[in-house]
Parts: structure tokens; C-alpha cells; sequence
């Protein structure tokens, strides 16, 4: 009984950090019609700060002023997507699908090389956080105190979200330059900048991603690579453009992973990638999807 | 009535081959004159040029955009692998063979999938599938050798012994290289045929307005998966040439950043052009020995000229220069 | 004799009926425009019988012969074929492409990957012949989305014509074009039409081509016929001239 709460809280665990890579990948897709192959090093560019601001800058520092550091990393991933939305990304609006791909890819290359030019090509920890908090006994295991945080992080995010693009005056904006832009411009609103919020927003999701996800694991060179194309999955299953598709579309493949890892391990990426595949076959929008 | 013959004549496809006839006279006669490591670095363009042919049947000329195609390159490594492993295989147009019949499964399972869809989702699609793919072979390690990967000898090509005594360097800058080289020509010479087939033209057709090539009465699905299993094929034939060189076969080259690689020499060399995408494999390839060479941080330099090319040279190499003189426009253009 | 017949055809978008239980004929050798304001079906009559779209209920019999569950490309070797109001073209490809597709097609040839299409001369000739036929023999060797507007007009017409069809569908054929180019591509059109006896069905909303050219005109409103006859018979109709054409042409 207990190792099976322990699988859903790893479930649930994965699911947090792929709900915040994945939904903001959904985010600016559904707000600019752009494939960003270069999100996942936005999240590793968040862990990748946060492990070296946590982990060794100010490792010496007070427990509660690493904690409350901890989002750094999502900040830095925003600020950089506020840089990257206008210089390289704008210019190719414009033009074919194509070559946006094309683009974000080199960057995807630029960004792996930047941080190994700024931390080395090995991994960054930041463990001291994680063991402070300890483990809480389930039954008869025991279980990071950690992992808690950052499912509780994931679900205060998503809430946050639902409220931010439902609920608030700048949602609704968001809302209407996705559905139909060119309305939206002739109604006043500056599509420019509501694509460079929105850029910074899906930024911020995966650099926070990065960051919660750090104290746990070590940030290491490739893991943006890695976590991109299961951004892919989640988007895919849960349709391209939803918060609500990225939410269950994470929380599937966070459930199929680990009983997938425990059920037959060889199998368990061919699984998510086969998942994806099936659903693009029986609901191409996914599940939640428009098909833009 | 009679000037049809005419306007034939000067656009048609046939102008481009004696253009052909120096590089290939050159190609032929570099390996006396260059060094045998530039000339196996050569050896390693022209074998990626086959693959960039066979991915660019579905870019420029059909409109699709793979971002998987380090799938049916990998199978045809792969299946060379295997192979030799649980057959001791050492025949390399047996290898070719194992690997023709392989990529050309793989890519009729796959492009039946893919080929209902279009622009992103196609993109998604063929990453997510090749991805599937690499996941098999990095975990199967008792069959794939995993991450370490398998060991492939130098082949016996044609059935002949090995006359180099022994000496694998030597082998591969000569024996080797002309092995390829002929099978490059062959390739080359094949594609061309298919792209001013009446096939080809149907696939431009479908590339440039899809309701209209419908309505002409083209099987938009069954043209793109005929594409779908050429471009395969050749790509899986590039993956069975790649080995004997490499000598070894790892899950890299089934990962999704490789097939980002070939993307980037098809666009670099031009996809709107034949030639192009050679040119730009070729290219690609010393680029980036260079680059590993030069900087430990040859990536981002790499990533920093696709990032260039897109902004300022779309047309890519060879598409720059058509454009810019139209006379060799005149000539090149087929 | 009658060629196209449709019975009680409907098509609905959502509430809307674009097609309304529509009773349509076409006879053999006949140019037939078929009027109306927009929204008043007209296209969406000719995107089901074309087989753009499926139609909610109805029958389609071309030639005798049930089509309405053809696809496009078995509606296309029955001998339907048509234009597009908003031109489609292979813009990459020259007009000489363009038209040579049709016939490539239409000839099944299409599925040689190992023979090069240039050595299809009798294809090329048939090819230029038509481009020469609609006066575009000129811009043979030009790239399609080189063209002015009337040329693209025209060479969507040609590549629809090179089918060799029974039946043409025109969807506004002038549509985009400046006024004193209408009268000559209309000649040109219809000219090839007569000539090659095809049958062809005219989406028009100026006036002036549709009863300059027309054998008989079908007017629809609200995705049904209001009427149909000839020329001067629909000029006298009450109901068509309220309804269509203002008091102008009363």
C-alpha cells in the first residue's frame, strides 16, 4: 500500500515539473503559433541558475534565504526569453513555419554551449536543500519531504495559472490574440507586447521547472535536450495550445512513466513516445486541443 | 507548334549534367592528391550527402519538414550492426541490402503514420517516432550494446579481399572511398531521375498547393508516402555506408539533434536547389570537424550560423548563388 | 440531354443551410452561369458537386451514373472539373508545369518515378497547345507566381481544362480582375469551351459577363434556385430581379 502512495507522489512528482516545461510550451504556442525547440534549455538554464546561485554562490547561507531563493532560476529563464522574444524570434513571425524551427534549433545549440560556458560541462548540485527538509515516513518507507514541495509547487503553479488566464484583465487579452491576433491588433491591443508577455511567461513556467526540479537531481548539460521532446509528449496527448491539455497530459505520462518503470523498465521511454504517437493518430488535437 | 522543341530544350534537366561531369572527374582524381584523413572527412560529406538527397525529397520538393530522420539512418547502421553481430556478416552489399530492406520497412510503417499530417504536426510526429526508436536501442543494451554501442569491421567490398595489408586507414581512403564515391554517383543519378519524373512533378505539385494538386487528380497521401519510403531508403543506405567508416554504431545517431543536423546541411547547402543539400552536407561536415577543432564550444558556434543562414541566407549556398547569377541560374537550375 | 443532375441536395454548416434540398441539372453542351448574391450557395453548390465537401443528403448522378459518393479523384476521371475563385496555382512550377500536370494525370503517368517527364513530348505539345489556346503561350517558361492577375485567372481555367473534362466548374472567373480584362478572358474561355463542346457552369456576379455569355442562367438565394431560364427570361423574373439584381437591370 505504501509503495503504492510512493509511485503516485513520483507520478505526481513528474507530472509537476513536466505540467510547468509542458504548459509553458502550450502557453506560447497557443498565444504566437511558435514551436520553440530551444524550451527545454530554458529550463535547464533555470536549474543550471538556481544550482549555482543555491548550491554554491550562497551555499553558506541561512536555509530560509536559499528556499525563498529558489525561483531565481525562473527569473533568469524570464529574463532571458524577454531578450530572446524580440531579437531573434519577432523576425521570423512572418515567415514559414519552417524556418522558426529552424531557428529556435540553433538556438537550442547556442544555449547548450552558454551554459557551458558559464558552469562547465559538469553537473550542478544543490542537494543541501533537499536534505534539510528530510523524509516523511509513509507506512513503512520513508519519502522526501522535498518531492512534497515540489508537487505543492506544481499545484499552486497551475492554480496560479488558471486564475491568471481566466481570471485577470491581461488573461483576457492573452485569450483573444490567440484566438484570432489580427482582431485583437484592430481592437487596440499591442500584439507585440502581449507576445513578449507571453514569451516570458512560458519562460518563467520552465525555468521554474528547472529550478524546483534542481536540489533533487543535479543540472546537467542535455537534460534540456532530453526534457524537450517529453514536452513534446505531454503537448501532444494533452493538445497543443492548453493549459488544461499540458495539466492532464502531464499527469498522464507523470502515471504511465512510473508504474511503466516499475512494470517493465526497457520499455518505458518507447511507451511515452508510442503514447504520443497513438493520440496524434486517434485525436490529432489531443485532448484538449484546437487544432490551430 | 515547333517552338515547344525549343523552350523544351532550353529548360530541361539535361543541361545540369555537364556540370557534373568535372566535380565527378574530381572527385574521382582527389584522393592522389589530398592526404587519406581529409580524404575519409570527405568520404564522411559524401555519405551524408546521400542522406541530405534523400531528406530533401520531402522538404524541398514534397513540403514536408522532418525533424526524424535520424530514424531510418540509424536503421540502416543499425541493421549493418546487427548483422555482423548475430550473423558475421562481412559482405558490404549484403550489409546494403539487409539495410535497404530495414530503412524501407521502418519508413512504410512510419510514413503511413506520418504522411495524414502536415507542417508541425508531421515535425512532431517523425521526432516523437524516431525518438521512439533511440529509446529501443538505449535500452536493449543486451541487443543493441546500449550507450557503448556495436563494433562493425571493415567490410569485404565486391567480394574482393582486403588488399591494403591490413591497414584501415589506407582502406578507407581508398578502397572505401571509391566504394562510396560510386555509390554517391549512383544515388545521386537516381534522385535526379525521380525529381524530373513526372512523379516529381506531381510532388511539387502537392508541395506547392495541395487543394489544387487534388484536384488535378493526385492521391495526395499516397504520393507523400511513395516520397516518404524513397527519402527513407536512401537515408537508411547513407546509415549502412556510415558504419565501416565509423566503425562503430551508437544510439547518437537516433537521436533527435542529429536529425536536427541533417535539417541544418540540407538548409545550408539550399533545399530549394538539387545540389544544394550535397554541397551542404559536405560543407556541414568540415564545418563541424572544424569547429570541434577549434573550440570546445563548437556547437554554439554552429548554432550561431543556422541562426545567420535563416536570417540572411534562407536560400542557402547554392540557392544564393542561383539567385544571384542568373546566367548560372540558367544552368544549374534543374 | 442531361448531364449533371442533383436531387433535394443539402449541405448545412451548423445551422445554416448553404445548400437547401436543391434541385440543379445541367444539360450536355449548354454554359450555364450560375448567379446569386453571396452566401446565396453558389459555391458551396459547386464544392459539394465537385467533391470539396460531402453533402448532408442528396443525390448527385453525372452521366447517368451516381457520383455523390466519388471522391474527388474518381469525380475527376468521371469528367468533373473546376476552377477556384481564389486562384490555385503551382506557383513554383511554369505555367508550361502547371498545365503539363493536368495531362500527366489525367494520363495516369504521374506514377513513373524512373523516367524523366521531359521525354513525354506528346504531353509538353498537348501542353503548350492549350497554354497557346488561352493566349498564354508566351509566359510559357515563366515561373506561375510571376504572372498578372488575368494570366492566373486564365491559367487556372487551362489547368482545370486540361482534364479534359465533361463538365467545367468556373468559380468567378473574372473575380479579382480590373473590368476592361473581363470581356477578353471571357472570350477566350468561352471560345475554348465552345470549341472543345464542354459543358460549363459559370459562378459570376457581374451582370454584364453573365448575360453576355451565358446560354442559361440559374439564380439561387438563400441556398435554393430562385429560377432558371434564359438570359432574357430571368431579366423579366420579379423575383430574380428584387432579389439579385437591383432595379438597373429591371
Amino acid at each position: 500500500m505504501d509503495i503504492l502512495v510512493i509511485h503516485l507522489f513520483n507520478a505526481l512528482l513528474y507530472a509537476s515539473v513536466l505540467f510547468l516545461i509542458a504548459g509553458g510550451l502550450s502557453l506560447i504556442y497557443g498565444v504566437m503559433r511558435i514551436v520553440n525547440l530551444a524550451h527545454g534549455n530554458l529550463y535547464a538554464f533555470g536549474a543550471y541558475v538556481t544550482a549555482w546561485v543555491v548550491g554554491q554562490a550562497l551555499a553558506g547561507a541561512h536555509p530560509v534565504v536559499l528556499y525563498l531563493l529558489l525561483p531565481v532560476g525562473a527569473v533568469a529563464a524570464a529574463l532571458l526569453g524577454a531578450i530572446l522574444e524580440p531579437t531573434l524570434l519577432r523576425p521570423f513571425y512572418r515567415r514559414a513555419e519552417e524556418y522558426q524551427l529552424l531557428v529556435t534549433f540553433g538556438l537550442l545549440m547556442i544555449l547548450e554551449d552558454l551554459m557551458r560556458f558559464f558552469w562547465g560541462p559538469y553537473p550542478l548540485t544543490a542537494t543541501s536543500l533537499f536534505e534539510k527538509m528530510g523524509s516523511l515516513a509513509i507506512g513503512e518507507s520513508v519519502y522526501p519531504r522535498y518531492n512534497l514541495l515540489v508537487i505543492g509547487i506544481g499545484v499552486l503553479a497551475a492554480a496560479f495559472l488558471w486564475a491568471f488566464v481566466y481570471k485577470t484583465r491581461f488573461g483576457v487579452v492573452l485569450r483573444a490574440t490567440s484566438q484570432d491576433m489580427r482582431r485583437a491588433s484592430a481592437m487596440g491591443v499591442n500584439v507585440n507586447r502581449v507576445y513578449i508577455q507571453a514569451f516570458t511567461i512560458g519562460c518563467f513556467m520552465a525555468g521554474l521547472g528547472g529550478a524546483i526540479v534542481v536540489p533533487g537531481q543535479s543540472a546537467v548539460l542535455g537534460m534540456g535536450v532530453d526534457a524537450l521532446v517529453l514536452a513534446f509528449v505531454v503537448v501532444v496527448v494533452g493538445g497543443l495550445g492548453s493549459l488544461e491539455g499540458a495539466l492532464f497530459g502531464a499527469l498522464i505520462v507523470g502515471i504511465v512513466r512510473e508504474f511503466g518503470v516499475s512494470v517493465f523498465p526497457e520499455v518505458e521511454l518507447a511507451v511515452l513516445y508510442l503514447i504520443a504517437v497513438v493520440v496524434l493518430l486517434v485525436r490529432p488535437a489531443g485532448l484538449f486541443g484546437r487544432t490551430a | 507548334m515547333s517552338t515547344v522543341p525549343l523552350t523544351l530544350r532550353a529548360r530541361s534537366p539535361m543541361k545540369a549534367l555537364p556540370w557534373a561531369v568535372p566535380v565527378i572527374v574530381l572527385l574521382f582524381a582527389l584522393p592522389q592528391t589530398i592526404d587519406p584523413y581529409k580524404t575519409i572527412l570527405l568520404t564522411y560529406g559524401l555519405v551524408m550527402g546521400i542522406a541530405a538527397l534523400g531528406f530533401n525529397l520531402l522538404l524541398g520538393y514534397t513540403g514536408l519538414l522532418s525533424f526524424g530522420h535520424s530514424a531510418y539512418f540509424g536503421v540502416g547502421a543499425y541493421t549493418v550492426a546487427l548483422m555482423f553481430k548475430y550473423f558475421h556478416v562481412r559482405s558490404m552489399e549484403l550489409f546494403l541490402l539487409g539495410a535497404i530492406l530495414a530503412s524501407l520497412v521502418v519508413s512504410a510503417l512510419f510514413g503511413f503514420v506520418c504522411v495524414r499530417y502536415t507542417r508541425i504536426f508531421f515535425g512532431i510526429l517523425t521526432l516523437a517516432l524516431s525518438q521512439v526508436l533511440w529509446s529501443l536501442a538505449f535500452k536493449f543494451y543486451g541487443i543493441t550494446g546500449g550507450t557503448d554501442g556495436l563494433r562493425v569491421p571493415t567490410p569485404t567490398l565486391l567480394g574482393l579481399p582486403l588488399d591494403t595489408g591490413g591497414d584501415k586507414i589506407l582502406f578507407l581512403a581508398r578502397n572505401y572511398y571509391y566504394y562510396v564515391l560510386g555509390f554517391f554517383v549512383a544515388c545521386a543519378l537516381v534522385m535526379w531521375v525521380v525529381v524530373n519524373s513526372p512523379f516529381g512533378k506531381a510532388l511539387q505539385a502537392i508541395r506547392d498547393n495541395e487543394t489544387r494538386a487534388e484536384f488535378v487528380g493526385i492521391h495526395i497521401r499516397r504520393y507523400r508516402f511513395v516520397a516518404f519510403l524513397v527519402s527513407g531508403v536512401f537515408t537508411g543506405i547513407a546509415g549502412a555506408l556510415w558504419v565501416p567508416l565509423n566503425g562503430l554504431t551508437t544510439p547518437d545517431i537516433l537521436y533527435w539533434p542529429f536529425s536536427g543536423e541533417i535539417v541544418f546541411m540540407t538548409v545550408l547547402g539550399g533545399f530549394r536547389t538539387f545540389s544544394g543539400p550535397i554541397f551542404g552536407a559536405v560543407v556541414f561536415n568540415y564545418l563541424k570537424t572544424s569547429a570541434v577543432g577549434f573550440t570546445t564550444y563548437w556547437q554554439a558556434l554552429l548554432g550561431a550560423i543556422l541562426v545567420f543562414l535563416v536570417l540572411a541566407l534562407p536560400a542557402g549556398i547554392v540557392g544564393t548563388v542561383v539567385q544571384l547569377f542568373p546566367l548560372l541560374k540558367k544552368r544549374l537550375a534543374r | 440531354m442531361n448531364l449533371l443532375q442533383t436531387t433535394r441536395l443539402t449541405k448545412r454548416f451548423g445551422e445554416t443551410r448553404a445548400v437547401d434540398s436543391v434541385d440543379f441539372g445541367v444539360n450536355e453542351g449548354e454554359v450555364l452561369a450560375l448567379i446569386g448574391s453571396n452566401g446565396a450557395g453558389k459555391t458551396s453548390l459547386v464544392n459539394v458537386v465537385s467533391g470539396l465537401l460531402r453533402p448532408d443528403s442528396g443525390t448527385i448522378v453525372f452521366r447517368g451514373e451516381d457520383v455523390t459518393g466519388l471522391s474527388v479523384h474518381d469525380r475527376i476521371r468521371a469528367g468533373i472539373a473546376r476552377s477556384f475563385q481564389l486562384v490555385n496555382l503551382f506557383d513554383q512550377l511554369t505555367l508550361l508545369d502547371n498545365v503539363a500536370l493536368s495531362i500527366f494525370s489525367r494520363e495516369d503517368l504521374t506514377r513513373q518515378l524512373f523516367a524523366l517527364a521531359d521525354h513525354h513530348r506528346a504531353v509538353w505539345e498537348e501542353a503548350f497547345e492549350i497554354l497557346r489556346q488561352f493566349g498564354l503561350a508566351i509566359s510559357a517558361t515563366q515561373l506561375a507566381g510571376g504572372i498578372s492577375q488575368g494570366e492566373r485567372k486564365l491559367l487556372d481555367v487551362a489547368i482545370a481544362f486540361a482534364l479534359r473534362p465533361r463538365l467545367l466548374f468556373l468559380d468567378e472567373p473574372t473575380s479579382g480582375v480590373s473590368t476592361r480584362e473581363k470581356a477578353p478572358i471571357m472570350d477566350v474561355i468561352t471560345a475554348v469551351v465552345r470549341l472543345n463542346k464542354i459543358t460549363a457552369v459559370i459562378i459570376e456576379h457581374d451582370m454584364d459577363v453573365v448575360f453576355r455569355y451565358s446560354d442559361r442562367i440559374v439564380a439561387m438565394h438563400q441556398g435554393s434556385i430562385l429560377a432558371s431560364g434564359t438570359p432574357d427570361e430571368i431579366r423579366r423574373n420579379e423575383a430574380v430581379t428584387t432579389n439579385l439584381l437591383g432595379a438597373a437591370h429591371a
